[in-house]
This record gives structure tokens, C-alpha cells and sequence, in this order.
């Protein structure tokens, strides 16, 4: 038969979503017109599975310290504000350099409130962009950064200086206090806002 | 298209039939085999309905019979069928998936031997083979084979319901012709369907019946914790002569050269496609067995009982279409048989052998499909009919065109057509199951790095290395968002022969990563998050050569990419290996 390629070795197997169905008889039985708003939802909207770790995001969104206080909020209401969440979840792999709360704190009376507004949005992002690296930076790494004198590439477009003080690992002039290791990559937890210059 | 599972053909997109790994489960007993002609897949069955655990696959040409996981969506099994040739009616499970079977369409020396090909009439046979599945793991084994006369055993369905325990073959070629069978093995008015009771057959092996009888054939098996295929040349089987157990086996003549032989979710309808026949005949599962009672026999075959027609048949539908092929069922009673010649599908009420509704396909369909239509209980929403000739229908693209698949909703009354899409040849038969079956049944996300026992796999970056061992070079190398380790390497020589055995060491959902090196003589390899694969590279010629990942991983993806220095035969320069400088797992801290 001239039908028969080696392709014909392939399986065709069909799956039929239930769901669909029930969703077209609704339809079909409801008297009401209704209008389906057309939602793009981005990546970030993707739910954690079952047995998998979590991302930048879902990590930042749900960790908590010992005294069961979430860290990142503001950071994560930060992020939620410029709409870069996609950014947060994808393949990567990313390097993220998370403030705490405490570190918004440290910034001048009212630059949160500021830059939480609508109209500096862009603002907001071109700072938030600066605590990523799109690389694989686990402290073994950062360690050989700063051995061989290499500067961080950040998202924002500018460099981050590393630098091992008997140890200790600073990223543009400030502590890595911990690190998490999460599906796309790491988080490393300071205690500034690395607030790039203009 | 959510997937293409490499079967019985090499894949070089996933590396399949080309890694050190995999090409063990393409071995068979004529040796190795790149290709295979698949036709029909079934999903394993339990009480009756298709519970998605498995796919099991016939391979026509080697005859071969595969199972695949619906949880890894890979092939984890393949046994070649001996004896057999053209394993065409094939691999139907029974409804607690108790077997899967494999019927032989060409007929051949039993076993094979050196004589006249015009000596065939009473010298050919034709094996029935029962593969009993183990109920947990899947493993298939052949329990026995039927040696039935040499007749082409065309296509097959298990009896369900008050049929369970029975087996139903379509036959032609009953004329036992050998040359221009298009004519010779169209003259019998009839043919016929064989009715085989494997439980009573089951019974007589496991009393010790039957005869182990010598054979060549391949077992091979995938092994999902050292990731690694293992082929077992099999020796012998055990075979059954129709004779010996009288009772088990009648022939039910059918309709000219019958094609699909279909049973309905009852168990009670038989049905035989005579593709060349004007009329379809229905035959009566109960009225079967009265005439087997009443010994209402016209003759034997061989010494198979023939059962008057009259005595097992309910009725036939005339005139239903032109060359009817396959039938399919809804659970209100109705069939749904395709006609190749006159290019539809035909609706039919089984009972009232009434025509309900006709629809045109285009064109010339084979088989069709509603999901869990190999069963008691059939998910009759949908039906899929599987067209072999578009013709005018879409872009010609040179001499041979796209073959085509058309999605009906069939509900209603009416059967009412959906989607109509071209697809890759030959859209030859398809498996449906609901996708919440498959989601419950919670596929694989991830190989565990922990779990991994492959020989020459790493568990991190710091057990990567280079190995010689005299000419071979073995390079335990990892992947990873985004580089590999090592990335650098020196003192590989040209005749060596390289190993590279890689583990990609991520622990996150679809995120594989592939690699392929210039002037390796093999594919590309795709390696999913915690698995290690082999390929080999014999470099022939000297200089610096490099290898990447070919699996769009990251956004540094470009990147990932590595070294091979290749210095002459003679060369002294020892093996070496880095990344980013530094030997791995010997970085200062």
C-alpha cells in the first residue's frame, strides 16, 4: 500500500475533554446571550502541580519566616504593581535578588507610595528588573564571579559588582543573607533595594 | 497533536532507536529493525471500559506487539509474535485486558521450511497468538498460539459482556490461493469469521495441554529505572492444535472476504465487513451457542466445525453502501460502519437492520474511531472517521497528497460534522479515551534524580568526568539551565570511540534538554529532566569540535553549548576536562 510510511509507526491516540461538552450544553440550553471576555492571562497564571517545586514567584508569594510572617510581601505587591509576574515564572533560568520588607523601609519617606502609583509603573519595573539576572547564579557561582572579577548582568540592562568579603557574598554593595533554590532558578535574600542608577 | 510516541521506528527528534539505550527495543530475531507498519492501537480495558493505563500496538511487516505507558508516554514494551507473518488482526484486549491478541494475515510454513510455494493449500498455517498481560506492570508474554488452517486472519474483536471469554477473526483467502490473490481469493461466496473460546483453550493449557514448540523471537523491555532497554531472545513457545480441543473453536461463514469483524457493547452482535459483499452480516452470539448446542454444523475446515449460516445468523443489512470496512457502536443500540468504495459513513440500528442516517466523507475512509469503542461501554459523543484520499481537497503538494480525519458529533439523531483536518499518512486506526481518565491517572512530570540507577548517570555537576578505558572515552557529562559540564574537553583521539553519557539534571516540568555533536553518526538526543542517555561519537578527523543542546531549554539556550578537542592517533595528550576553567567538583570554595 502506498499509504505506509515509516510515520504509520506512530500511535494516533485521541482524547476527548469532557469538559468542552458540558460547557457547550450550558450554552446551548441558556436563554441569555453572554459575552466572553477575552482575559489573556500570562504565564504566572499557571497553577504549581502536583510533586513540583515552585518558581520565583510562588516562592516569593508563599514563603514565610519562622515567626510565620511573609517577607516578600511588599516586593510581591511591588512586582503585581509594574506587572512583571511573567517575568518571575518562566523557563529561565533566573537569578533573583530579593529585597526583604525592611529593605523598602530603608528608602526615603513616601518613594514606595510613589512609585506604587499608576503613572510611574515603568519606573517601578526598570527597578524591579534590576534584582534579576536572566543566568544561573548559585553562591558556589557567585563566589567565582567575584574570584574572577565578572560582573552581573542584570535585566535592567545594568551591572551588578560581586564581591566574597572573608566569605560573605555582597551584590551591588549589599549582604546575600540566604539563598533558595526554586525551580527556575535561585533567589538570594537581601536587605536593600538595589535602586540602579539613571 | 499533543505527542508523537516513537513505536516500532527509529525518532531522531527524541532520539529513539538511535541512543545506546533504546536501540535494544528495536531488536527482533531478523535482527536490528529502523521501521515498522503500525495499524491498530487499543487501550487496555478493566470491567469493561478503558481504564488508560496502557496502549498496546500491532506492527504488521516484523510481526510485533507494543505496549505503551500513558503515564511516561513512551513505549515500555515490544515482543515479536513467531510463526506469524503480517500481523494484521491485531492487538484487540480483551475487557479485563486478561489478554491481547495478534492474528496472522499471510499464512506461512508452520514453522518455516523450504518448500514449493505452490504446495501451500494444507501445508500453510495461520497462528492465533494470546498474550496474557500482567495485570499490574503490563508485561506481556505469549501464553499460547492457535495453529489454525492457512487461511489470512484479517481482523479481530474480543466478545464482551455474555461473549466474554470468546475471540471473533475475520477470514479470507479461504480458497487458500497463493498468487493473484485479488482474483484467486475472491471466488468462495463465503468466508468466515472464527469464533475461538480462549477461556476454554486458557483451561486446557493450564492442565498442561498444548506442546513447547522450538522458536526465535525477541522480548524487549524498557526499564524506567536505569533507563535502559533489555532484548531477551526468546526460544520457545506453546502451541495448540485446533484438534485437541475440541469445543473451543467453530468457523461462523460470512459475508465474501470480510474485513472488520466488530462486536457490539453487549457482546450479543457480531458483525462481519464483507468489504467486497453487497450485504453485512449480523450474526447472534446466542444463536451461536444453540447451534453449537443443537450441532448445527455444515461440514468442518480442517476439522473446525462450520455453523450453518442460517443457525448463527440474526440477519444481514442490505444494501447498506459500497465496500463496508469497519463498525463501530454508540450505546443506544446503533452501529457505525464506514464504506470505502461509496466514501461514508453509514448509521444503522443493529436490531431493526435499518439504515438511520448516511454522511459523506472525504474520501475513501478506512477505519473510524469512537472512543472506548473496543468495549461495553463506549464514550458515544464524538467519532472520528480516518479518510485515505483527499484528492481536490487541500494544497496538492506533488504526487502524493495529505490523507485527512473528520470529527463528527453523533449525539443527535444525525450525525453532524465538526472538524475536518488534514494529518500525517496513513491516519490507519485510532484509541479514544476521555482526557480526565488520562489527567487522573496523573502522567509522569519528572524522572527522579534519586531514583536514578542508570550505570553511567551523576547525580550533580560534581561527579562529571572523562574516563578512558584504551579506546573507548566515557564522558559522564550533565545538563543544565544553561550549560553542560564539562563543557571543555581535551585528549580525545582520532579513533577513539566517545561516549557521551548525558543526565540532565533538572527537576522541573517540561524543561528537557537535547544534544548533538558534529560528525557523530547517530541522532540527536532529547533528555528529559533527571534521565541519562548515551550516544557514541568516533571522531575521524583532528581539531576542536562542538556540541550543543538541540531542545530549546532557556533563554540562554544559545549558549549552551561545549568543546571537543581532538588531537591525532599518536597523540600523548592526556584526557582533561573543565568548566568555566576549573575541574568540576574541585571548584575552591
Amino acid at each position: 500500500m502506498k499509504l505506509k510510511y515509516i510515520l504509520s509507526a506512530f500511535v494516533f491516540v485521541a482524547f476527548f475533554s469532557c469538559k468542552n461538552d458540558s460547557e457547550k450544553k450550558t450554552n446551548s440550553n441558556s436563554t441569555e446571550t453572554k459575552t466572553v471576555k477575552n482575559t489573556h492571562k500570562g504565564q504566572a497564571s499557571v497553577e504549581l502541580g502536583e510533586g513540583e517545586e515552585p518558581n520565583v514567584l510562588q516562592v516569593a508569594m508563599t514563603y514565610k519566616d519562622k515567626d510565620g510572617n511573609k517577607p516578600f510581601s511588599t516586593l510581591v505587591v511591588a512586582v503585581q504593581a509594574a506587572g512583571v509576574e511573567d517575568a518571575l515564572v518562566n523557563t529561565g533560568p533566573l537569578t533573583v535578588f530579593a529585597p526583604v520588607n525592611g529593605a523598602f523601609d530603608k528608602l526615603p519617606e513616601g518613594t514606595v507610595e510613589t512609585l506604587l502609583k499608576p503613572e510611574n509603573k515603568a519606573k517601578l519595573g526598570f527597578i524591579l528588573t534590576n534584582h534579576v539576572a536572566p543566568a544561573n547564579y548559585p553562591i558556589k557561582q557567585l563566589k567565582k564571579e567575584a574570584k574572577k572579577g565578572r560582573k552581573l548582568y542584570m535585566a535592567s540592562g545594568k551591572y551588578l559588582i560581586v564581591e566574597n568579603k572573608d566569605g560573605k557574598m555582597f551584590v551591588g554593595g549589599t549582604e546575600v543573607l540566604m539563598s533558595v533554590k526554586v525551580s527556575n532558578g535561585w533567589i538570594h535574600v537581601i536587605g536593600d533595594v538595589l535602586v540602579p542608577e539613571e | 497533536m499533543f505527542r508523537v510516541i516513537p513505536v516500532f521506528s527509529q525518532d531522531p527528534e527524541k532520539g529513539y532507536g538511535y541512543s545506546e539505550e533504546t536501540k535494544p527495543m528495536l531488536n527482533t530475531s531478523h535482527g536490528f529493525v529502523p521501521w515498522g507498519d503500525s495499524h491498530h492501537p487499543d487501550i487496555s480495558q478493566t470491567e469493561g471500559t478503558v481504564d488508560g493505563r496502557w496502549v498496546f500496538i500491532n506492527e504488521n511487516n516484523t510481526p510485533r506487539i507494543a505496549r505503551i505507558s500513558l503515564k511516561t508516554f513512551e513505549t515500555e514494551e515490544i515482543i515479536e509474535i513467531p510463526n506469524s507473518a503480517g500481523n494484521h488482526s491485531s492487538s484487540f484486549v480483551t475487557e479485563n485486558s486478561e489478554y491481547v491478541v495478534a492474528g496472522t494475515r499471510f499464512s506461512v510454513p508452520f514453522p518455516q521450511r523450504d518448500m514449493p510455494i505452490a504446495d501451500m493449500k494444507g501445508n500453510f498455517s495461520g497462528a492465533l497468538s494470546f498474550l496474557k498481560i500482567d495485570p499490574e506492570h503490563g508485561h506481556m508474554n505469549i501464553e499460547f498460539q492457535i495453529k489454525m488452517p492457512g487461511f489470512s486472519y484479517d481482523l479481530s474483536h474480543p466478545g464482551r459482556g455474555k461473549s466474554h471469554g470468546w475471540f471473533f477473526f475475520s477470514t479470507y483467502n479461504t480458497e487458500e490461493a497463493n498468487t493473484l490473490m485479488e482474483v484467486n481469493a475472491s471466488q468462495n461466496d463465503k468466508d468466515f469469521i472464527a469464533a475461538i473460546n480462549w477461556k476454554k483453550i486458557e483451561e486446557y493449557v493450564k492442565n498442561g495441554g498444548g506442546k513447547m514448540v522450538p522458536a526465535k523471537y525477541a522480548h524487549n523491555t524498557w526499564d524506567d529505572d536505569t533507563h535502559t532497554a533489555t532484548s531477551v531472545m526468546k526460544k520457545e513457545v506453546l502451541v495448540v492444535e485446533p484438534k485437541d480441543v475440541p469445543g473451543a473453536i467453530y468457523f461462523l461463514p460470512t459475508a465474501k472476504s470480510p474485513h472488520g469483524c466488530d462486536v457490539d457493547p453487549t457482546g450479543e452482535y457480531i458483525i462481519g465487513n464483507g468489504k467486497l459483499a453487497a450485504a453485512m452480516t449480523v450474526h447472534s452470539f446466542t444463536k451461536m451457542l444453540k447451534a453449537i448446542e443443537d450441532k448445527a454444523f455444515d461440514g468442518d475446515a480442517y476439522g473446525i466445525p462450520i455453523i450453518k449460516f442460517d443457525a448463527v445468523n440474526y440477519g444481514t443489512l442490505n444494501q447498506p453502501g459500497l465496500g463496508p470496512l469497519h463498525t463501530e457502536f454508540d450505546t443506544r443500540g446503533n452501529g457505525y460502519t464506514t464504506f470505502f468504495i461509496s466514501s461514508e459513513v453509514v448509521k444503522w440500528n443493529i436490531k431493526d437492520l435499518k439504515v438511520i442516517d448516511r454522511h459523506p466523507v472525504y474520501y475513501s475512509v478506512g477505519h473510524l474511531m469512537i472512543p472506548g469503542g473496543n468495549s461495553r461501554t463506549p464514550d458515544d459523543k464524538y467519532m472520528v472517521a480516518m479518510n485515505k484520499i483527499t484528492k481536490d481537497r487541500y494544497l496538492p503538494t506533488g504526487p502524493e497528497v495529505c490523507q485527512s480525519a473528520q470529527l463528527f458529533d453523533i449525539s443527535g439523531e444525525k450525525m453532524e460534522l465538526l472538524l475536518d483536518f488534514p494529518t500525517i499518512g496513513e491516519p490507519h486506526y485510532a484509541a479514544g479515551i476521555s482526557a480526565d481518565v488520562i489527567k487522573k491517572n496523573n502522567p509522569t512530570k519528572i524522572y527522579k534524580l534519586v531514583d536514578n540507577k542508570h550505570p553511567y548517570g551523576v547525580k550533580s555537576e560534581a561527579e562529571t568526568r572523562v574516563v578512558r578505558k584504551g579506546k573507548e572515552v566515557h564522558i559522564y557529562m550533565s545538563m543544565i539551565r544553561s550549560h553542560f559540564s564539562p563543557d571543555n574537553i581535551e585528549g580525545v583521539k582520532v579513533g577513539d570511540k566517545v561516549f557521551f553519557h548525558v543526565t540532565n539534571l533538572e527537576q522541573d516540568y517540561d524543561v528537557p534538554h537535547g544534544i548533538s555533536m558534529i560528525g557523530a553518526n547517530t541522532s540527536e538526543l532529547l533528555i528529559m529532566p533527571g534521565r541519562t542517555t548515551t550516544f557514541t561519537w568516533e571522531p575521524k578527523e583532528v581539531g576542536v569540535w562542538p556540541f550543543y543542546c538541540t531542545d530549546f531549554c532557556s533563554a540562554l539556550h544559545q549558549e549552551m553549548q561545549g568543546y571537543v578537542r581532538v588531537s591525532p592517533k599518536g597523540s600523548n595528550l592526556p584526557i582533561s576536562f573543565t568548566l568555566d576553567g576549573d575541574i568540576p567538583g574541585e571548584e575552591e570554595e
